[in-house]
């Protein structure tokens, strides 16, 4: 079975699209080749573009463009507090809006990156925002000067007013900012010193939460354009299969059909008038799919593929230290286990859509992406346009998580079926079933952990073989060298600033045997970092269960050489009272990691009832994010991270069977709801100078602290999850 | 031609007799804060009040409904946004992404209504909504704020 080329063929992308969207891998090495401040476009009536990213109207109203998406992980808010603290505006008139793709295409990428994904909204364009706004405030104070004929070193900016000190003259920024937009923008922008913020870093309400408590947001599903049609698709359920035949005729009849038509080689569309009746008469059409290669993969089969690379002979190597073979050779005692983690769904709330016109001359796509560049490049590759003749705007997300951004199917989709009525805008929604079975899935993993230990009971050695699929092979496969992802050592590096271990283990050696199975990977909120944090945070608790330690203390002595990671474990312990017992009936359990440039700690108090019953209580979670944007906000990414996370280890798993997967509905892929959400009690500790991310890091510490919890409340050790596959009664 | 009462006005629309009533208010109406996250009735994206009552409209065909029956939807909630329910989200700066909350402030009005202080355990057996964002314990704590239940429990800060 040629695994591999099926799922990257699935996702071919053009030469293009890879450029812009590889960076979702590699954290931070993308910046290339943007302008930091571009020069302003051509001024428009009364509505001065001061730089790329600021405009101040008139009236005062300062709108910051922001590039990056807001999928509710309040990145926009984020980003534009950063913006405002440079510029010195009055942050009750900021505004906000998204420059469009095309728009960043025409102006040599002055607004740099759009890609939303890796946590990086904030750690990667923050120095480049920050010297926007900075740049608009010294070219406003200088327009100021100049109207006064004093030097600018006289004159202040404070909440939008410039005042010149020694004669107390003041100017509002909406009043000099046509002089400013025609000023040279400096070159030389010095940024503040984070303690003197007084807009970032603080707790700073959303900008965008009033249309949301009133249906007035509208998101990708909701758009409405004169004369559109809707359209619902199918795709062959089994990954690589294709359509054989189907019966256009059979529902051409059927009430507001307009056109059926196959989508590329394997998917066929409805449109019609409206979206229920394209759904209702495609669930009435019969197709014939041609199964192709993988009809008999399943669960299982894939199993036994990860198994084997267990401990196959070769293997790509990712963090090696010492000599582990002659540490396992020699050591009194060795413990091993074996773990894996399953398919995982993004489930974002609101199902993949897009909503497309074409014409021979050009494509225009509405879509709520997190990647605004990444769906210009795959619709005018769809669209058979250049992409100067194409445009995406971007429409606000129902969630992201990482299905929007890498792999932009359901856009292509979109512009293959408005190819097919050309002038007409066609609206193209995924039904639940069809998002389910069309992810772009949580790799599957499995993972063997051999401990080698001295007469003491120290750690002396650790290998660690994980096996199993990669997510830069299914999408980015330019990005392999050599055989190895180096994505897949996400929190296991020798070091970085991206997802560096936390512990000195003398002979380590932490490698994997790659093995694709024909199931589509995608970046999954948390990427590699979820299974990694399980795999060594619950066989580190496994290892001091072993040797007769306090999980805490082995982690403290393996941690000395690396201090922010046990600052952030220090920090739970000491909010949790891991010195004083815990109540009566709850246990706790602890995971540490570092991802996505934070430092993370967590640790969950839970019960376990005599019928099994777990119920989770208490969860301490402590951040290092560097920099701390906005405090209120980076508690809401912690309280989601474990939602998302917590859902996933109780109940999350996608299987396959005959070549798809089972889950389609929320019925058999259950979420947590509220009744199962337990207290979470955040802690941020920034500790300045680095800039991490936070929508994702925490999402890894929720399901191995738990399943600590879980060993010290039952002696029961999960080594595969869900949780809900596994009995909890006391023996 | 069918009709409906929602938010106080009597709509006329056309579709098929088996069309969910979240569809046709989606689609007939433009009334598109009413969400679509399942269609089975297991996320409660979809929440609107039929006489009072909070119902998940993408199992409800829509000619199970009479011109008698009054919907209201997330439209109709308020004029302005200023139901309780809809300022304690504000105030607690609830919403991540969004799509889950029309409806969640739905089911949480309709809770409010028919139980005005609400305990926690109250609101384990009747919010029963999906987010996948993960705002439940803001929605816990804006909830209690709404009934005016004084210092709530989960998180989420006034700011
Ligand atoms: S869309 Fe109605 S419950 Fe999910
Ligand atoms: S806020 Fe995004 S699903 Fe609830």
């Amino acid at each position: 079975m040629n695994a591999l080329a099926a799922s990257v063929s699935r996702t071919a992308i053009s030469r293009r699209g890879f450029i812009i969207t590889s960076s979702a891998a590699f954290g931070g090495l993308s910046l290339g080749f943007h302008i930091p401040f571009g020069q302003a476009a051509a001024q428009s009536g009364g509505m001065p573009e001061i730089n790329a990213w600021v405009v101040v109207k008139p009236d005062d109203t300062v709108v910051i463009r922001i590039a990056r998406s807001e999928m509710g992980q309040g990145t926009l808010t984020g980003l534009a507090q950063l913006v405002a603290e440079e510029l010195d505006c009055d942050w009750s008139k900021v505004t906000t809006e998204y420059p469009t793709p095309g728009q960043n295409l025409a102006r040599n990428r002055a607004w740099g990156n759009f890609s939303t994904g890796g946590s990086r909204g904030i750690r990667e364009s923050h120095d480049y925002v920050r010297k926007g706004g900075g740049a608009a405030r010294i070219m406003l104070v200088q327009a100021a000067a100049q109207q006064w004929n004093v030097p600018a070193s006289e004159c202040r900016a404070e909440k939008s007013v410039i005042t010149h000190v020694p004669s107390g003259r003041k100017v509002t920024y909406g009043q000099v900012a046509e002089a400013a937009a025609k000023i040279a923008p400096p070159t030389d922008v010095p940024l503040k010193d984070p303690k003197d913020w007084t807009i970032a870093g603080k707790p700073l309400k959303r900008l965008d939460t009033a249309d949301k408590l009133t249906g007035k947001q509208v998101y990708g599903i909701d758009l409405q354009l004169p004369g559109m049609l809707n359209a619902a698709i199918r795709d062959c359920p089994v990954f690589g299969g294709k359509v054989k035949s189907f019966n256009a005729a059979s529902i051409a009849s059927r009430p507001g059909v307009k056109k059926v038509v196959q989508v590329g080689d394997s998917a066929v569309a409805v449109i019609a008038d409206t979206w229920w009746r394209a759904k209702s008469a495609l669930d009435a059409l019969e197709i014939e799919w041609d199964e192709g290669p993988n009809a008999n993969v399943s669960s299982a089969s894939i199993a036994e593929m990860l198994k084997e690379g267990l401990d196959a002979r070769e293997a790509a190597v990712g963090n090696r230290q010492g000599d582990v073979e002659m540490a396992l050779k020699s050591a009194a005692r060795t413990i091993t286990a074996t773990y894996s983690y399953p398919y995982q769904n993004h489930a974002t709330m609101e199902p993949m859509n897009a909503t497309a016109k074409w014409t021979p001359e050009r494509c225009e796509v509405w879509t709520p992406t997190q990647n605004g560049e990444a769906a210009l490049a795959a619709a005018a590759e769809a669209a058979g346009l250049p992409a100067t003749q194409c445009e995406v705007y971007k429409i606000h997300l129902g969630g992201g998580f990482g299905r929007r951004g890498a792999v932009h199917d359901w856009v292509r989709q979109a512009v293959l079926i408005a190819k097919e009525m050309p002038g007409t805008p066609v609206k193209l929604i995924w039904s639940r079933e069809e998002d389910m079975l069309h992810g772009r899935y949580h790799p599957v993993t499995q993972c063997k952990l051999t401990a080698a230990l001295d007469d003491k009971g120290e750690l002396t050695g650790l290998h660690m073989r994980i096996s199993g699929q990669s997510i830069l092979a299914g999408i980015f496969p330019q990005n392999i060298r050599n055989g190895l992802d180096p994505v897949v050592f996400q929190g296991l590096n020798a070091g970085g600033a991206e997802a560096a271990i936390g512990y000195t283990i003398p002979n380590l050696l932490i490698d994997h045997a790659m093995r694709n199975p024909p199931v589509p990977p995608g970046f999954w909120r948390g990427v590699n970092l979820n299974h990694n944090t399980i795999y060594l945070e619950c066989f580190l608790d496994e290892v001091a269960h072993a040797t007769g330690k306090d999980p805490l203390e082995l982690r403290r002595k393996l941690m000395a050489n690396h201090p922010k990671h046990l600052a952030v474990l220090n920090a739970v312990a000491e909010k949790v009272g891991w010195d004083k017992p815990a109540p009566q009936g709850i246990y706790r359990g602890l995971a540490q990691c570092m991802g996505f440039g934070s430092y993370v700690a967590a640790c969950a108090e839970v019960s376990v009832a005599p019928d099994g019953k777990l119920k989770i209580h208490r969860i301490v979670a402590a951040t290092d994010p560097g920099h701390a944007v906005n405090p209120q906000q980076i508690e809401a990414q912690v309280e989601g991270s474990f939602v998302y996370g917590l859902t996933a280890a109780l109940y999350g798993e996608c299987t396959v069977a005959n070549g798809r997967i089972e889950q389609e509905n929320f019925d058999t892929y259950p979420m947590m709801r509220i009744d199962e959400m337990p207290k979470v009690e955040t802690v941020i500790v920034p500790s300045g100078g680095f800039w991490g991310g936070v929508g994702e890091p925490t999402i890894a510490v929720a399901a191995p602290a738990v399943l600590n919890a879980i060993f010290a409340a039952t002696g029961k050790r999960i080594r595969d999850l869900p949780l809900k596959k596994h009995d909890l009664r006391q023996a | 031609m069918p009709k409906l009462n929602v938010n106080g006005v009597i709509r006329e629309f056309e579709a098929e007799e088996d069309t969910p009533l979240l569809w046709v208010l989606r689609e007939q109406l433009q009334l598109t804060g009413t969400k679509y996250g399942c269609g089975i009735a297991q996320c409660g994206a979809c929440t609107v009040h039929v006489d009072g009552q909070p119902m998940r409209s993408c199992v409800m065909p829509v000619s199970a409904f009479t011109e008698d029956q009054k919907i209201v939807t997330i439209e109709g909630l308020s004029p302005d946004g200023s139901h309780p329910v809809q300022k304690a989200w504000l105030a607690l700066d609830v919403p991540q992404c969004g799509y889950c909350q029309t409806g969640m402030i739905m089911a949480a009005a309709a809770l409010l209504q028919q139980n005005p202080k609400p305990s926690d355990a109250d609101i384990d057996a009747e919010i029963t909504n999906i987010c996948r964002c993960g705002t439940y314990n803001r929605v816990r704590a804006a909830i209690h704020e709404a009934a005016g239940n004084g210092a709530a429990n989960g998180s989420g800060r006034r700011t």
